[in-house]
């Protein structure tokens, strides 16, 4: 049985939908992270496992036990909020004692219990500060030993770095792995970044308008998305629609307008004339001068429009003589290069059947 | 032209603050002076805040005050608090309404419908009906001040207590009110001097025997002024100074009253 279940949940603001209909099983023990733009819901989905909204329709489960009921305090789970919600009136300590006080801890206990939690969080030494003399960072983790201190069954995260510097935001992301995996507590983090919720998370659930559009394993997310929208916004992707040409063995030929007949190899069993895309990864095209005569599954000429030098690798956009934009991209490894082509070189792209991935619109 | 409309507008100002303060200091300049007439500067004495000191009904009279002062700020606060977190709690327009229109009644028809109200009831008017009113007209301004300060709250820390397992209550106890406790106190102070002042509810609602501090000055005023008034409005001014002083201390946006509901 999964720890936390989220039965056709739907929280509605007036006319609008904030969360439609949501199906998610989260186990024990996982890392699992929402994933999503500004405004998809991700939130109000967290709030309502807290306890501080109330689902329209559907079910919270926690442990087959359904939460309806139950108000946030009686919850066993905490959340680490955007904006840290440290008390300000309180201590270091004084902020992470309260949910050992509320818990009614024995007094004598709860010393040694704050001191564990922020040692685990790398503070010891800053119990008696107040939270307006901390840094971001440093708010951070005593928000998260606040969190874990009674030692929940589950926490759920709100964008936790959201407000940090990126050199911050690294460190912190590989102390939270780290975390995790000593607490063995389930996280539900919240983020907009998919290079976060891809280098943190066991399982994403990817989020578009309310809806959960795919759940499922980084790599799987990264190199399978189920939809159009799931490519899209998890990393870079060129994506091809057109008309099913012709299927032959497991490999579908889909004219594309303006690129020509791309080829990809898929399992579906999709009649020919329907509409269908491609997703294609910029990393799985070769691109040089001149490929050589050896045979290919995909291969289209065409001139480099523009490109965005990102220091590790290179992206071309590339304008093929039909007139379709493709993004390629080369890791600039090669000692002595900085790039590779300029704006205006000819240039021929090169793909095997199995490079892209096969999505019915 | 632009420098001398900001001269004109000083000198403007200088004569309002003139016309409100000379009065004032009359008062406290004439309480000092050696003569039974409040006309030209003879010498400087403490003898009528002896006279003061000596004087039975003045004591009386303050000792009302301050009993009654002290009711109507501690009672006041605490249902203020109650109202203003209401209001912060429940964003209808009802409930601002509800509290703030006493304030802008005219305060001689709080005093005569409270007059009506405690005959309607039989009430015996002394010093607990005066009580009584002047937490009613409390209410409100304590109200207003406590609403402020919750507005300036973070609204997650509230939520982030009962993530905590606080209940709303322990929620409220441990986290919302030592927050707005500088509003609170601030609200107190100001109801304890608005109850010092009070004349007008307080001569409706005091009955035959019953003499406040303002009450008691009126009366002698009536005689004439005396000297002995002079000193006893001095220190009523120099009271409600300091506690005006205090709880802007704690509670800036007061000062501020344009900004105070940010
Ligand atoms: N209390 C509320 N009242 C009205 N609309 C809300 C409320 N909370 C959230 N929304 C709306 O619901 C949508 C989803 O919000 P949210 O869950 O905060 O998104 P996310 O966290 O993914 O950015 C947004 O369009 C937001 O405007
Ligand atoms: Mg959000």
């Amino acid at each position: 049985m999964p720890l936390l279940e989220l039965r056709q949940v739907t929280r509605r603001f007036g006319d609008f939908t904030a969360v439609d209909h949501v199906d998610l099983a989260i186990d024990a023990g996982e890392f699992f992270t929402l994933l999503g733009p500004s405004g998809c819901g991700k939130t109000t989905l967290l709030r309502m496992i807290a306890g501080f909204e109330q689902p329209d329709e559907g079910q919270v489960l926690l442990d087959g036990v359904d939460l309806a009921d139950s108000p946030p305090e009686a919850r066993p789970v905490r959340t680490v909020f955007q904006s840290y919600a440290l008390f300000p009136h309180m201590s270091v300590e004084g902020n992470v004692a309260f949910p050992l006080q509320m818990a009614k801890t024995p007094a004598r206990e709860i010393p040694k219990r704050v001191a564990e939690a922020l040692e685990d969080v790398r503070l010891t030494g800053f119990g008696r500060r107040y939270p307006h003399e901390l840094s971001g960072g440093q708010r951070q983790r005593v928000a998260i030993a606040r969190a874990l201190v009674t030692h929940p069954t589950m926490l759920l995260l709100d964008e936790p770095l959201a407000a940090l510097d990126a050199k911050l935001r690294e460190e912190m992301q590989i102390e939270l792995i780290n975390l995790q995996k000593q607490a063995g507590i389930t996280f539900v983090y919240v983020t907009h970044d998919q290079t976060e919720a891809l280098a943190l998370s066991h399982r994403i659930a990817v989020m578009n308008r309310g809806n959960v559009e795919q759940v499922d394993e980084p790599s799987k997310v990264y190199r399978f998305p189920k939809s159009r929208f799931v490519a899209d916004f998890i990393g870079q992707c060129n994506l091809f629609s057109g008309t099913v040409a012709a299927r032959d063995g497991g490999i579908v030929s889909i004219a594309v307008d303006a690129l020509g007949t791309v080829r990809v190899a898929t399992p579906s069993t999709i009649a020919p004339g329907t509409r269908a895309s491609i997703a294609l990864r910029p990393e799985q095209i070769r691109i040089g001068a001149s490929q050589g005569d050896t045979a290919s599954d995909n291969r289209f000429r065409g001139t480099v429009s523009d490109l965005l030098y990102m220091g590790d690798v290179t992206v071309y956009r590339v304008r093929t003589d039909g007139g379709a934009e493709v993004e390629a991209l080369l890791a600039n490894s090669q000692t002595g290069r900085a790039k590779f082509f300029e704006p205006g070189d000819a240039v021929e792209m090169d793909w095997p059947a199995a490079a892209g991935h096969f999505i019915e619109d | 032209m632009r420098k001398r409309r900001i001269t004109l507008a000083k000198v403007a100002a200088a004569f309002g603050y003139a016309f409100l303060y000379l009065p004032l200091v009359i008062v406290v300049v004439y309480s000092f002076n050696d003569s039974r007439l409040n006309a030209e500067w003879v010498g400087f004495t403490l003898n009528w805040y002896r006279t003061l000191f000596a004087d039975d009904d003045m004591l009386v009279a303050a000792r009302n005050s301050l009993v009654i002062g002290l009711c109507a700020s501690a009672v006041s606060t605490v249902l203020g608090t109650m109202a203003g977190f209401a209001m912060h709690r429940w964003k209808t327009r009802v409930l601002p309404i509800l509290v703030l229109t006493p304030i802008a009644i005219p305060e001689i028809l709080v005093g005569v419908s409270l007059l009506i109200f405690f005959v309607l009831l039989n009430f015996t008017l002394g010093l607990v009906s005066v009580a009584i009113a002047h937490i009613a007209f409390c209410i409100g301004f304590v109200a207003i001040v406590v609403r402020a300060r919750m507005a300036g709250m973070d609204e997650s820390l509230t939520e982030a207590a009962r993530d905590c397992g606080a209940t709303p209550w322990q929620a409220f106890r441990y986290v919302t009110l030592p927050l707005i406790m500088p509003g609170v106190i601030a609200g107190a102070l100001m109801a304890f001097t608005l109850s010092i002042d009070d004349f007008v509810i307080t001569f409706f609602t005091a009955g035959a025997g019953t003499v406040t501090l303002p009450l008691q000055i009126y009366s002698m005023i009536k005689i004439a002024v005396t000297p002995e008034v002079n000193a006893v409005s001095t220190l009523l001014m120099l009271l409600t100074l300091l506690l005006i002083v205090i709880a802007s201390r704690l509670s800036p946006s007061l000062l501020r009253s344009q900004e105070s509901t940010p």
